[in-house]
């Protein structure tokens, strides 16, 4: 009885207020956040604020320290006008820190995306309808049996020069990249998002639905979507982490983009001959992948408490 | 059990062949060209014939099912008349390398033993250390074990090898100077020094390979001891008065078990993929270097083979999880 007359008068409220008062609850996730927007605010805004051009060579300032040597080493090469140092043709460190997250963490989403949208919309498909149901599932058991990071090798190395030829040199690895990304990992989002539309398909509003006449084309984006939208929201998640590693791993490979286009992968790649004399140009990008997938793995994690109905409001 | 079995190899035979025929026509509509490396000075009729002599004269409907016969057929020949000295292959043709000339099997079967020994070597270690930290995990739940467990295996998923490697390399081959950052696959075990050698140089590369192991398969222990901690069976073998040790690792210990046996079939394929930046970073000259050198001297039949014998490796293992699956759970039987 009380609890009735306290909804009364509490304020009604937007079940993703629920969302986020639960996930406010995980520090972790909390934190992975608060870092995520962080290091975007760096990416983006850093280099109009930081305003040194990441490709412009400085032969007279190469191979400074970062300032942090004076600590233990008076005699370094360091200075104020570049805080992590420069490489060996004197190109400023962080500027380049910059502009390979801001290419690394587009990479990430573009590709998460598009693994979303063919992921889901298997899924949906493969769930709603029953014809489909059996030659896409057993489709996406043989993609799910193909090995995945060759494969994408391959395809880094010989689509290459005609897609460059095509789009420019950056657009054409853009796209090569994102597009071999997406179609080798949307395969967890179909089979997750397939077993939801199977559970809700059954549900009782789905049959008033249906039986108020309402087409397949709205059942799913006006009923069974929104219903999905939880673990496809985790799925992203986890769908950035696996797409920032897996960009970095092909630059890191030497198949990413080329040599003068910076993502954190290839300024690790090209550091790694160096990396005896100045460990710290390995250290700034490899750190920059590691904490933005901690921080996303964090941020997943808390979703999938927060967005869960019977862990919330406990 | 049996006609399970026997179905499931059945079905694995289209998907293998699907496998082949994604992996060729991927390699065979790629507009890259095998001759692209060849100096400009070759006249083109001398290109062509340089084309022929390397089989890309015939079309793509001729070729892929010769490959097929040279994989499946002509090559296990080979094997069997190396192993008994009989002579089945009667000289065909087998798969040939563009860039060596040399059979391909005989380039993997080189090169197999240092990814073997190096991928082997980290997946029982990263399996031996994860048990233990998944059960104690579970078994007190929430305790600063427990946080720290979760921490370190969030950090094992998000730290990729390419970083870590290298990170191990700075601190211990740089600065530390205790361990070599280059493995040396020539090095050959014959007293105990040098098998003190080659424990160092098996350090780092295990430890990269192995952190991935241990985050992936300890949360998977940690899940399902959990979710068998509360089940009644538990409590009435507590009941009965069992001590607490045959209870945790006689009962409930190999229930769990079950489902993480599958997780540690399924990981094996992915942990070859992960050897591939591995050999990179410690110059290990193994299969996953190995692909990286023929996909960049565009060999094409030796690219084919190691991805398809990779996918082999992964069919296979999605077999064997599903069997034992159903030899493990008696509740599980699929007839």
């Amino acid at each position: 009885m009380t609890d009735e007359t306290m909804d009364m008068t509490a304020k009604p409220r937007n079940q993703w207020w629920d969302v986020w008062d639960q996930f406010k609850t995980h520090k972790g996730a909390v934190f992975g956040l608060c870092f995520l927007i962080f290091i975007t605010l760096f990416c983006l805004i850093g280099p109009s604020l930081w305003g040194v051009d990441p490709g412009k060579l400085d032969i007279r300032n190469k191979d400074m320290r970062p300032i942090y040597t004076a600590i233990f080493d008076s005699g370094a090469k360091y200075g104020w006008a570049h805080p992590m140092g420069t490489d060996n043709l004197g190109r400023d460190i962080m500027a380049n820190i910059m502009q390979g997250g801001r290419i690394s963490l587009a990479v990430g989403w573009t590709a998460m995306i598009l693994a979303l949208v063919i992921g889901t919309t298997v899924g949906v498909l493969a769930g709603y309808f029953k014809r489909l149901d059996g030659i896409l599932m057993r489709f996406t058991d043989l993609v799910l049996a193909l090995p995945l990071l060759p494969l994408l090798l391959v395809m880094m190395l010989l689509f290459r020069d005609p897609l460059r030829a095509a789009f420019g040199p950056e657009q054409g690895i853009f796209i090569l990249i994102v597009t071999g990304i997406g179609i080798t990992s949307w395969m967890h989002t179909a089979r997750i998002v397939r077993g939801d539309v199977m559970a809700i398909k059954e549900r009782e509003f789905v049959l008033a639905a249906r039986s108020i006449g309402t087409p397949a084309r709205r059942m799913i984006t006006r009923h069974l979507l929104p219903n999905v939208l939880s673990p496809i929201m985790v799925s992203a998640t986890l769908g950035l982490a696996t797409a920032i590693i897996t960009e970095s791993a092909l630059s890191f490979l030497g198949l990413g983009f080329p040599s003068d286009f910076p993502t954190w992968g290839k300024i690790l790649f090209d550091s790694v001959d160096r990396m005896t004399a100045y460990p710290e140009r390995v250290i700034w990008p490899g750190l920059a992948i590691s904490l933005t997938v901690l921080s996303v793995n964090y941020i997943g994690d808390g979703l999938r408490d927060a967005l869960d109905p019977r862990i919330r409001g406990l | 059990m049996l006609t399970f079995t026997l179905r499931r190899l059945l079905m694995s035979i289209p998907t293998l062949l699907f496998i082949a025929f994604v992996i060729f026509m991927l390699l065979e509509l790629a507009p890259g060209d095998p001759m692209s490396q060849m100096p400009l000075t070759i006249p083109p009729e001398v290109k062509e014939k340089m084309r022929l002599a390397l089989g890309l004269g015939e079309p793509w409907w001729v070729r892929f099912p010769l490959w097929l016969k040279q994989f499946f057929i002509v090559e296990p020949q080979y094997w069997w008349d190396a192993a008994f000295g009989t002579n089945f292959a009667d000289g065909a043709q087998r798969i040939i390398s563009f860039q060596s000339r040399s059979p391909v099997f005989d380039t993997i079967a080189q090169r197999l033993p240092q990814t073997l020994w190096v991928v082997g070597m980290s997946y029982i270690v990263g399996v031996l250390i994860a048990l233990p930290i998944g059960i104690i995990s579970a078994y007190k739940q929430y305790s600063v074990f427990d946080q720290t467990g979760t921490f370190v295996s969030m950090i094992g998923f998000s730290v990729p090898p390419f970083f870590s490697g290298v990170l191990l390399i700075v601190i211990f081959s740089v600065q530390l100077k205790w361990l070599p950052s280059i493995y040396d696959t020539t090095h050959v075990v014959t007293n105990w020094d040098t098998f003190i050698f080659q424990l160092k140089q098996m350090i780092m590369p295990v430890i990269v390979l192995a952190l991935q192991t241990t985050a992936q398969v300890s949360r998977y222990m940690r899940a399902s001891m959990l979710d068998n901690l509360t089940q009644d069976y538990v409590r009435t073998a507590r009941a009965k008065g069992m001590t607490e040790s045959v209870v945790v690792m006689k009962h409930v210990l190999r229930n769990s078990m079950i489902p993480v046996v599958t997780v540690i079939a399924l990981g094996i394929p992915s942990i070859f993929g992960g050897a591939i930046i591995t050999e990179q970073i410690f110059k290990v000259n193994g299969l996953g270097q190995l692909l990286i050198i023929a996909l960049q001297g565009n060999d094409i039949p030796m690219v084919m083979t190691i991805t398809f014998l990779l996918a082999v490796l992964i069919v296979l293992m999605n077999l064997i999880a599903d069997i034992l699956y159903g030899v493990l759970d008696p509740r599980i039987r699929y007839d």
